[in-house]
């Protein structure tokens, strides 16, 4: 068969992409990077679909928790305990086993001043990073990457493991990778002709036309370092082949091959338990507990515990009372967790919110979220609250 | 600029590209305007009929027994957004008046709504189709009554007593003076003038009397017994309405990212003189000789749905299954009727990121070839159940529930015919002029072609095509 026979379609394919690896691997031999020092590392777990917190972190001997949730309530005698009055939801085992190890932090009464009660409008204002009347076009996390990354040149300095995007980690200038999956990724990002294209971003100096070829060459470079860091470390834990426990697992075999990478971010869900709540996050949390256990050993046996933060998170809590359908309808505020080996304050860092004052039948926040990302960002991530969140709010000491 | 590229600027902008009869045989910009401007107002779109809304209105839903049998109803209706929404897109993709359906598309994100009704949004939608070319002031008025508009906004709960600011607060911030040119006080003043404003279950407007706060307001500098009629036109009356909206309309019709405040000023005079004339307005853009200079060419990133309409009117394609055009939105990061927020899509260097360029270069050889694309968007809207992340099948060791894009049958014939009488050497540059918007370099152009497949003469125009679809310039209007 003649050459030009060959359909051209083949040069960009997944298949002529994998026969092109081991020749490029062969090129160069791939060598982990060295330990970084003081590199610390944040893992965001969004809690798609708002999670109930008061199923979560549980009041157990509150009367009004129980006369609230004739059925939904957990019995004092099944929660996994944490004080008199607070007990764990019991899918989450391998939480309580960090609680009790110092490894977790239990943030509560986490939210905002006029809380939004639709799932879009709300997880907006926690991605941005606004207050409940702003709307912002970039995320917390995006414009983190902007003040970092002023001049310099990073592979991939934050990552979402999915196929699209979030708001979150979208700066002006700067944005995550999302990358659900490094080797089919990496297979459609690096064909020949893309490469080819990369490499003349330097020419390109139009605004618009000179961002594309800048994200490009971004990409393809950030893709062909995920796809050969990826390979340095095997993992010695099983993760679950769930969603959450496959995107875990990429997470831990970046950090243990040293990635440059400071932010990883996955979501779980959907936690809107309108009806039937009870087996459905019992099964979500059953998943996120069982990714997260080999996830944890993963760090520890490569002494990576102490620089990694796991940070949850939903875009709202749920009312107090129950539905008529063994369910619950959108709330306000929230528990966030916290863990790492790192902490300054493992536990309960505050009470539950009073479930006898209640804002027509919603939790009252104590604390607002943009506090905790100010102390995420200062004191784990070395940045700036204010420059990413346009304001000052007072930090927290969980770390 | 020659004829022929203000000829595919022109239609890169007042539509969704160039057709390729325009571009074979150009024409002065007066006879080109004349045929974009229809004369009459377009018929609306029905997706959802009345009948359809009958079985799931609000008293529909009453009448039914159980929480768990009104979810599953609600979820139900909630899917036909879909119809609505492919029913518009397919009405871009075959339109003979395309800047209708593009100047509506701005409308839409600057009159964002995501309510998961679409009975109200198709409402809506017609709304601002018949008024996308007529007058500014009309259609203001008409979507602030509007269920959708209502609805969103919360004007709903807007009552004397309870006075809600949400529909108040935006209609200045975002429809139309722009964040800086009202206080907090004339917020709260519009609100009150705002009470009552509702709608019944059909989706009528109503004005509930015993609701609306009858007092006296100041606003704006005013004093009167202002109701909401009278507020959106003080609204009207304002210079600064022109001026916003202008500055949007130019942003969206000619620069992402540079505005020329001096053109601007001049367009929102003459837009404010003749009482919001948008046909005018535009047609006062189409013509200005600061519009068709090469640095316009490309100053826009074509917007995920301007991609996937241009697509289709490139070349003829079937989509077997519809749901690939509803996914391919999601993956790119524009749904119709699903705004991000009250603020509409930001647009611009927004649209692009290392994943969606991917996906847009990806396209091409997806849908007019025969590369898989193995993506799953997000699923956003946690009511609709299951998101992909929720992996129980996963567990069991089925398939996730990715969603493969299903490849189109695509009618080359009229395209190929176009360019096979070309002679060969010329139809690389020929196909990057009639493809691209921006231009190319040489050595660009000569990259490209050699990863062309010269086989057969229909091989290579194709290949060309596809490959001049992927570079980053493609993204441009």
């Amino acid at each position: 068969m003649p050459i030009s026979r060959r359909k051209f379609i083949q040069v960009g394919s997944l298949a002529s992409a994998s026969l092109m690896l081991p020749q490029f691997l062969r090129g160069f031999q791939y060598q982990a990077p060295a330990q970084r020092s003081n590199h610390k590392i944040l893992v965001v777990i969004q809690l798609s679909g708002g999670n109930d917190g008061l199923n979560t972190v549980v009041p157990y001997r509150n009367d009004i928790y129980y006369k609230s949730r004739p059925t939904l309530a957990l019995p004092a005698d099944k929660i996994l305990t944490l004080t008199d009055d607070t007990g764990l939801n019991p899918a989450l085992k391998g939480l309580k086993q960090q609680y009790d190890d110092g490894h977790l932090s239990i943030i509560n009464g986490v939210g905002y001043p006029d809380p939004n009660r639709s799932h879009f409008r709300s997880m907006d204002i926690w991605q941005t990073g606004s207050t409940a009347s702003e709307m912002l076009t970039t995320g917390w996390l995006g414009r983190y990457l902007d003040t970092r990354s002023a001049g310099q040149q990073h592979n991939a300095l934050a990552i979402e493991v999915d196929d699209t995007l979030s708001l979150a980690l979208k700066g002006d200038e700067r944005s995550a990778l999302a990358v659900q999956n490094i080797e089919t990724f990496h297979a459609a990002a690096t064909t020949p002709y893309f490469k080819k294209i990369a490499s003349h971003a330097d020419e390109h100096e139009e605004k618009l036309a000179g961002y594309l070829y800048k994200t490009l060459a971004e990409t393809t470079s950030a893709s062909d370092y995920l796809y050969q860091i990826n390979k340095v470390k095997a993992t010695g834990q099983t993760y679950p082949t769930t969603g959450i426990g496959k995107r875990l697992k990429t997470i831990g075999a970046l950090i243990n091959a040293n990635a440059e990478t400071q932010v990883y971010y996955v979501s779980h869900g959907s936690f809107d338990t309108h009806v039937g709540q009870a087996d459905r996050q019992t099964r979500l949390f059953t998943q996120l507990d069982d990714a997260l256990t080999p996830f944890i050993a993963d760090l520890k046996a490569n002494g990576k515990f102490e620089d990694v933060l796991i940070m949850t998170f939903s875009e709202f809590g749920r009312r107090v009372e129950q539905n008529a359908s063994n369910g619950t309808d959108h709330g306000t505020a929230g528990s966030m967790f916290m863990i790492g080996g790192s902490l300054k304050k493992p536990g309960l860092y505050n009470p539950l919110p009073n479930l006898s004052m209640l804002d027509a039948g919603d939790l009252e926040h104590s604390i607002d979220f943009k506090q905790v990302y100010t102390t995420v960002l200062e004191k784990w991530l070395q940045a700036d609250g204010k420059a990413v969140l346009g304001r000052r709010y007072t930090g927290l000491d969980f770390i | 600029m020659d004829l022929l590229q203000k000829n595919k600027l022109l239609y890169s902008r007042a539509g969704f590209g160039i057709a390729l009869r325009d571009y074979q045989q150009p024409r002065p910009i007066d006879a080109a305007l004349a045929d974009l401007f229809p004369l009459a107002a377009p018929t609306g779109l029905e997706a959802v009929t009345e009948a359809d809304w009958q079985q799931y209105s609000p008293d529909a839903m009453k009448a039914m027994g159980s929480e768990a049998d009104k979810k599953e109803k609600q979820k139900e209706f909630r899917k036909r957004t879909k119809d609505i929404n492919l029913m518009w897109l397919q009405q871009m993709v075959y339109t003979s008046f395309p800047l209708v359906e593009k100047t509506a598309l701005f409308w839409h994100g600057h009159f964002a709504t995501r309510i998961n009704n679409p009975y109200y949004d198709q409402k809506l939608l017609n709304i601002l189709r018949k008024n996308a070319l007529g007058n500014f002031g009309d259609m203001l008025r008409q979507v602030s009554k509007s269920s959708a508009m209502l609805q969103f906004l919360n004007n709903q709960q807007n009552k004397k007593l309870h006075p809600n600011e949400n529909f108040a607060r935006e209609v200045m911030e975002l429809f139309t003076l722009g964040r800086g040119h009202y206080t907090e006080e004339d917020i709260k003043e519009a609100a009150r003038a705002f009470t009552g404003w509702a709608h019944d279950g059909n989706g009528d407007f109503v004005f509930r009397k015993r609701q609306h706060d009858d007092g006296l307001k100041k606003f704006l500098g005013r004093e009167g017994y202002f109701n909401g009629d009278d507020i959106l036109n003080i609204l009207l009356e304002q210079k600064q309405t022109a001026v916003f909206l202008t500055q949007k309309i130019y942003r969206y019709f000619v620069s992402d990212e540079k505005t020329d405040e001096k053109h601007v000023k001049e367009l929102a005079a003459s837009f404010y003189k003749s009482n919001y004339d948008i046909a005018a307005l535009l047609k006062e853009i189409f013509t200005a000789d600061w519009f068709y200079k090469e640095s316009v060419a490309g100053a826009k990133v074509k917007s995920p749905v301007e991609l996937i309409v241009g697509y289709q009117r490139l070349l003829p394609m079937q989509f077997t299954n519809t749901k690939t055009l509803y996914s391919l939105q999601r993956l790119l990061g524009q749904v119709l009727f699903e705004a991000p927020n009250v603020a509409g899509w930001p647009g611009g260097k927004n649209w692009i990121d290392s994943s969606s360029l991917v996906v847009r270069m990806r396209l091409p050889e997806v849908l007019l070839a025969t590369q898989d694309l193995d993506l799953s968007p997000k699923d956003t809207d946690p009511e609709m159940g299951e998101m992909h992340h929720n992996t129980t099948e996963m567990q069991e060791g089925a398939k996730p529930t990715n969603i493969k894009m299903a490849r189109p049958v695509v009618d080359w014939d009229a395209y190929l015919a176009a360019w096979g009488q070309t002679r060969k050497e010329d139809l690389p540059a020929l196909l990057a002029d009639y493809l691209l918007v921006p231009g190319i370099t040489a050595q660009q152009l000569r990259e490209t072609i050699s990863f062309a497949d010269h086989f057969t003469d229909t091989d290579y125009i194709r290949s060309l095509t596809i490959l001049l679809m992927e570079l980053p310039e493609y993204q441009l209007g």
